[in-house]
């Protein structure tokens, strides 16, 4: 089994490093449109969304399959999470601002949409740093556990980041924010069956 | 005598390639199979070839700036026309054969003046001079183009309408015709499309009708076959696939205001002092560049605009 999981590991890193490859491949054949800068900083930033989605499907997967060993492949997600968000915001301050530090402040603190994404991405950097074996330990489960669920914050703050990015057509990250509810409902849902069931 | 202007784009006589070569060209390399990837994607294809009837004669202008042209390439993909779609490539691709040839335009101009009429797009711009206006182009999203432009000024066709003492503002409506315009489907604005300006900023020279770029006719995803370019506003205010101008007493109410006051005002002048309430507007990309420009005042065009609006205060009348 073990041998399994390292070799599906292997394939779940590979396609976690798809949407990279394809943007620097696009960027440089000249695949993305007129402004492929702000194609470039858009598609990391969605990626980042779609990685944290991704990680708030594995206990949801977990308790309907039954298989427990969906939870070996989180923390890898989660980590690609927090590089896609990483390139990301250095994209907006490269290229976006060009490291223009007070702009950056201005913008950090008169722009809602960009408090909110600056927010969300500050908060990921605790989970990173404590994702490894050691860092776990250390915490002790519990204590782990409970900054982990600010998992739960992040993703509606970057779906709220999103929305009010977006000039008029709010569609995308609207199914974007449907979704995260969806992630978020079903843990609610099986919390209170859990507690009514402990009850009975 | 006639003299044939040479446009910086214009390609040298020996470098020119006939279209339909161009794409035999590619058949004859290929053979079956190059047909059929050639009608796989047509779109692409017709995206790259520069459509529509070239226009002879053009005036040059002294409103022209000299700057570096966009290419035509990024000008006729990268699009905000809602009415074809809400991304920037929906417009290129939806567009290509907007409007229907087969169908007469009518231009509706009414209102508070005393001749009002109707005109059909074909007769309109034979009775005009048409000039080649390059002009800067300032998106309200932050980036920016430089666009050749064809097309004469609105004030022509005001003027010809006689406004009456009544008339204080020029309302302008984009046609509404959702089997040519699939974005309309949806409701993402109040359609029809509607846009205007107080008199004055209708009659000032600047102030273009364009029916073409890059000295052809308007490709449909640029507004074809006749749109307004305000070029010291933000790009919103030029509206497209213009089907009516009707002179109007009180200031009218914009698509983009109906739809968001707070964010979008009446004037819209490209002003870098200006926030939007969401993002800065103190620099934009220009299409084409790396690095960020500083966004002009008037987008470059306050030696020729500035007075319209003194003692105006610009941050409340944005």
């Amino acid at each position: 089994m073990q041998k399994h999981i390292t070799s599906l590991k292997r394939l779940v890193f590979i396609i976690s490093l798809l949407p990279l490859s394809w943007l620097i491949y696009a960027l440089l054949t000249d695949k993305l449109g007129a402004n492929p800068i702000e194609a470039v900083t858009r598609d990391t930033g969605v990626w980042a969304l779609r990685f944290i989605m991704v990680t708030l499907l594995i206990s949801p997967l977990r308790k309907l399959t039954g298989i427990n060993h969906f939870i070996r492949f989180r923390r890898m997600l989660g980590l690609f999470a927090f590089f896609y968000a990483s390139v990301h915001m250095l994209l907006y301050l490269g290229l976006d601002q060009f490291f223009d530090i007070q702009e950056i402040w201005l913008d950090i603190v008169k722009r809602p949409f960009i408090t909110i994404g600056f927010i969300s991405f500050v908060l990921l950097i605790p989970l990173t740093i404590t994702s490894t074996d050691k860092m776990m330990k250390r915490l002790g489960g519990r204590r782990w556990k409970k900054l982990h669920y600010l998992i739960y914050l992040i993703v509606v703050l970057s779906c709220l980041h999103f929305y009010m990015l977006v000039k008029q057509d709010k569609t995308e990250p609207l199914i974007y924010l449907f979704i995260a509810i969806l992630l978020l409902g079903f843990r609610v849902f099986s919390q209170r069956r859990r507690s009514q069931s402990a009850a009975s | 005598m006639w003299i044939r202007k040479k446009h910086s784009w214009d390609i040298p006589e020996s470098e020119v390639t006939d279209y339909q070569v161009y794409l035999n060209r590619r058949q004859f390399i290929n053979g079956a199979a190059g047909l059929a990837a050639a009608s796989a994607m047509p779109l692409s294809f017709a995206a790259k070839a520069p459509s529509g009837e070239a226009y002879a004669d053009l005036q040059p202008s002294d409103f022209s700036t000299e700057e570096k042209l966009t290419t035509y390439e990024s000008i006729t993909t990268y699009n905000n026309f809602y009415e074809f779609g809400t991304d920037k490539e929906s417009p290129s691709a939806l567009a290509a054969d907007f409007p229907d040839r087969s169908k007469p335009w009518m231009i509706t101009v009414d209102g508070e003046c005393d001749k009002p009429g109707q005109y059909d797009y074909n007769e309109l711009i034979k009775t005009q001079t048409l000039e080649e206006r390059i002009y800067r182009l300032r998106c309200v999203e932050g980036w920016s183009m430089v666009i050749p432009w064809v097309g004469f000024p609105l004030a022509e066709v005001l003027k010809q309408a006689q406004p009456n003492s009544k008339a204080k503002f020029v309302e302008f409506t984009t046609l509404y015709d959702p089997e040519q315009m699939p974005g309309q489907r949806r409701r993402v604005l109040n359609w029809p499309y509607r846009e205007g300006l107080r008199m004055d900023e209708a009659m000032h020279p600047l102030t273009l009708l364009a029916v073409g770029l890059y000295g052809r006719e308007m490709p449909g995803q640029n507004g074809a076959p006749i749109r307004l370019v305000v070029p010291w506003k933000y790009g919103f205010k030029s509206i497209k696939s213009i089907v009516r101008i009707r002179f109007v007493e009180e200031m009218p109410l914009t698509a983009w205001v109906q739809a968001n006051a707070g964010e979008y005002g009446f004037y819209s002048n490209v002003n870098p002092d200006v926030n939007h309430p969401r993002w800065s507007q103190r620099r934009e990309r220009r299409i084409g560049e790396f690095l960020k420009r500083e966004t002009l005042m008037f987008n470059g065009y306050g030696d020729e605009v500035a007075e319209l609006y003194s003692g105006m205060d610009l941050k409340r009348y944005f």
